[in-house]
């Protein structure tokens, strides 16, 4: 392989680069991309791996190959943190999210990089893609300590009550991601579940992985605590009915499952009423700008009574 | 801890009542109701079916049975409705037929509310302060959104789903049909609509109500008939929307039926609430909150306060109170305005209480039941509170749906909240104690739709109502509720 993929430190051991001079050039240092849950980068229980190539069929990496007792450590670590992420305040959770987007401007040209390998675009696009998606997590950051205003109420209700009603997050969330946006689909699937207080175990693209996991090691380093958030890499098709039919999952979204799977999915998710997200056929513009159902989707009105009186 | 007294025979009981019904005719009952398709009365081509009044084992009505056929002609109608009229009609407009409705219930309350009496069995008393005037709000509520929609929070102009299919259950007839009827039609969509097969006939009623309101024919059609029936209108391929309420069972199967289909569904199901009464608690108050909570409407409801937890430290005492509270409670004739609690839906429903309320025994809880006589027609179970119920009980964890009160025990408010949320529902609880900063601390922890702090019941088409996790998704009522038939 040569550095025609971009990413920086993609160079293959035996392929060194050479430079001016006959001693040979330093040869990079290749990484092995690992799932996270829980806060940690462990491979796949069940050892397997994936090869993943750019789009011109080069091999780029192997990835871990998520099985499901992964998704099974996942949904564990995603319900363990619920309770604390939930309850954080709006404030703290925005700014978490607003150091998300902090760090992966940090990193903006490796995300270019890869982003530009995965869907094999120009790098001038692979930018404004990038772009959109540090956008995107700002945008969502500030939604935190919003939601509450426009979708809670103080209901006038007909007797002497003070009755209010306020969206808390649904739960542990089972995300797809979207199988063709590496990146920004990925952030724009993830960000409002995370904004909204909810706790998540995500599917990456199976075919396009490395931007997810480079995600997730800035998820790693943004005060995001462990298990908030948990990325794994591997086949949707074979990890979203695990998902779907897992007891401890609240909702779910499955932007990334294969069409054909989608009705499947969602008769599994009946067995626990799990609320699941109504995503159209074929993979949507994530460029557009979003509104707020997905944040109000991942959200649960809960109304409280109290009498009024001397 | 039994107190003698609350065992003795009721003759002695200081709590006797001269009778005082309300008058049977003004249910002004009809011995045929037929369903309501394209705003005209028909027989319909199914098994013509009973309905019984369900506090004397009596024939109310024979009415006519919908098939398959049926459905489809309704669902035509409703289509053809909202292509038509209903869907291009301004807003504005919309609003003077639901305010026409609402004004019209309110016209007709004590006829409905007798009527609702009879076929349900719940007292008179809960229908004509209750069910009817707050079916009557409901609509009066969502007639002033149908022109301010683009003010509902979705952006301008938000479009209304179809035709809806509705499936409500019998514990509120009336209410339960405004509930689904009055935000579809505010939104602008239509409606086919099965009320349950042991309580059709204020729904009969309300078709005549459409009709005195002048409302184009197809906006509103009403078949009757079992499960059956309800399986064809959910499963119905020109339905553009399913709204259920009934059992977490039956909801868990319609949301398989519409895997993949891409329509929309809101589900209102099942309960398992726990009323949760701190040490420091009003304790009378609490005692008539719990006593509300479970006893209301025979406890024949999804939201019933059906597991009481009370703090260790107070509970002999609160539930001395409760038992002697509970032996005041008038069980008998609904149609008195006295009673308290009424008959129970039906000879089958009678038969699920009595088979749980055994397993309690069986599992070891302690059983009380109240003294009351108990009448020698019809279906009525006397209300009933166990004592010393472990959670992994059947009585703790599964819907009883009738007059059984099971109490835990806790002692720090952690154990409280985890014991509360230790179930697969999430519609509602209640919270009892003086202390302002516990409520709110309470409400944020449990994982449920509706808390009633130093209240409980209380409903109002401001405030949304619906579930967590397995007690369903979607809201009824207020600005969220209107999510359920726009097509956002």
């Amino acid at each position: 392989m040569t550095s025609d993929s971009g990413i920086p430190g993609s160079e293959r051991p035996g392929e060194p680069t050479r430079g001016h001079t006959d001693a040979p050039a330093r040869l990079g240092v290749t990484k092995t991309y690992k799932l996270y849950i829980g806060g940690a980068f462990p491979r796949s229980e069940s050892g397997r791996v994936h090869p993943v190539h750019d789009s011109h069929g080069e091999f780029l990496a192997n990835a871990a190959r998520a099985s499901r007792k992964d998704v099974r450590d996942a949904v564990a670590a995603a319900r363990k943190a619920f309770g604390g992420w939930s309850s954080a305040t709006a404030y703290n959770r925005g700014q978490v999210l607003f150091r998300v987007a902090e760090v992966m401007e940090g990193r903006r040209a490796q995300f270019v990089a890869e982003v530009a390998a995965a869907e094999g675009v120009s790098t001038g696009t692979a930018e404004s893609t990038v772009n959109a998606t540090i956008d995107r997590m700002v945008w969502y950051a500030g939604w935190t300590d919003k939601l509450a205003a426009v979708l809670g109420a103080a209901n006038p209700v007909a007797g002497p009550y003070f009755s209010f009603s306020v969206p808390e997050p649904t739960g542990v969330v089972g995300i797809l991601a979207p199988q063709q946006s590496s990146l920004l689909g990925l952030v724009s699937v993830v960000a409002p579940v995370l904004a909204a207080g909810n706790t998540c175990v995500v599917v990456s693209s199976t075919e396009r992985p490395l931007p997810a996991i480079t995600l997730a090691e800035v998820l790693a380093t943004s005060d995001l605590p462990g298990g908030v958030a948990n990325l794994l890499t591997g086949d949707a098709a074979e990890l979203a009915p695990w998902l779907a039919s897992h007891a401890d999952v609240n909702a779910l979204d499955p932007s990334g499952v294969p069409d054909s799977l989608r009705a499947e999915i969602e008769r599994s998710s009946a067995g626990t009423v799990k609320r699941v997200l109504d995503v159209r056929p074929g993979e949507q513009d994530w460029t557009r700008e979003p509104d707020i159902r997905r944040l109000r989707e991942f959200t649960e009105i809960k109304t409280v009574w109290h009498p009024v009186g001397m | 801890m039994t107190d003698p007294a609350l065992d003795a025979p009721r003759s002695g009981s200081p709590w006797q009542y001269s009778p005082a019904p309300e008058a049977r005719e003004l249910a002004d009952l009809k011995a045929n109701y037929r369903m309501f398709v394209d705003g005209e009365f028909i027989d319909g081509t199914g098994e013509p079916f009973i309905s019984t009044n369900p506090a004397t084992e009596e024939t109310l009505a024979e009415v006519s049975g919908a098939s398959e056929s049926d459905v489809d002609r309704a669902v035509a109608a409703a289509r053809a409705a909202f292509e038509r009229t209903w869907g291009p009609m301004p807003g504005s407009e919309r609003a003077k037929y639901l305010f026409r409705i609402a004004r019209l219930i309110q016209e007709r309350g004590r006829e409905l509310a007798v009527l609702e009496t009879l076929d349900n069995g719940k007292p008179i008393k809960e229908s004509r302060d209750a069910d009817i005037p707050t079916a009557a709000a409901h609509f009066f509520h969502h007639a002033g959104w149908a022109d301010k929609l683009d003010h509902a929070g979705h952006g301008a102009h938000p479009r209304p789903l179809g035709v809806a299919g509705q499936v409500i259950p019998w514990n509120f007839p009336l209410l339960m049909l405004a509930w689904k009827i009055a935000p579809a039609l505010a939104c602008g969509n239509t409606v086919v609509l099965k009320p349950a097969e042991t309580t059709p006939l204020t729904a009969l009623v309300f078709a005549e109500i459409c009709e005195q309101a002048g409302l184009p024919a197809g906006v509103v059609n009403i078949v009757t008939g079992a499960g059956d029936i309800g399986a064809e209108i959910v499963a119905h391929d020109d339905v553009d929307k399913v709204a259920f309420t009934g059992s977490t069972e039956v909801g868990k199967r319609i949301q398989r039926t519409l895997a993949g289909s891409g329509r929309k569904l809101t589900l209102e199901l099942g309960g398992k609430a726990a009323n949760i009464v701190f040490d420091d608690a009003p304790i009378d108050q609490a005692v008539e909150g719990v006593v509300n909570g479970i006893f209301f409407n025979q406890g024949h409801v999804c939201c019933a306060g059906s597991r009481l937890l009370v703090q260790e430290s107070i509970a002999e005492e609160l539930l001395g109170k409760l038992r002697s509270r509970v032996s005041t409670l008038q069980v008998g004739d609904p149609l008195d305005k006295n009673t308290d609690v009424g008959a129970i839906n039906s000879a089958d429903q009678l038969a699920r209480i009595t088979e749980l309320a055994d397993t309690g025994e069986s599992e070891g809880a302690r059983r009380w039941s109240s003294p009351c006589p108990l009448p020698e027609r019809g279906f009525f179970f006397a209300p009933t509170v166990f004592s010393e119920v472990q959670q992994s009980m059947r009585i703790a964890r599964e819907e009883v749906f009738g007059p059984v009160l099971s109490v835990l025990t806790f002692r720090t408010p952690e154990e409280a909240i985890a014991k509360a949320n230790n179930t697969p529902y999430g519609l509602s609880a209640g919270v009892w104690t003086e202390k302002g900063s516990r409520i709110l601390w309470a409400a944020q922890q449990i994982r449920a739709g509706v808390v009633w702090a130093n209240t409980f019941n209380r409903f109002d088409p401001t405030a949304p109502f619906g579930g967590y996790q397995e007690s369903g998704f979607g809201r009824e009522g207020g600005r969220a509720g209107l999510e359920a038939y726009l097509d956002v």
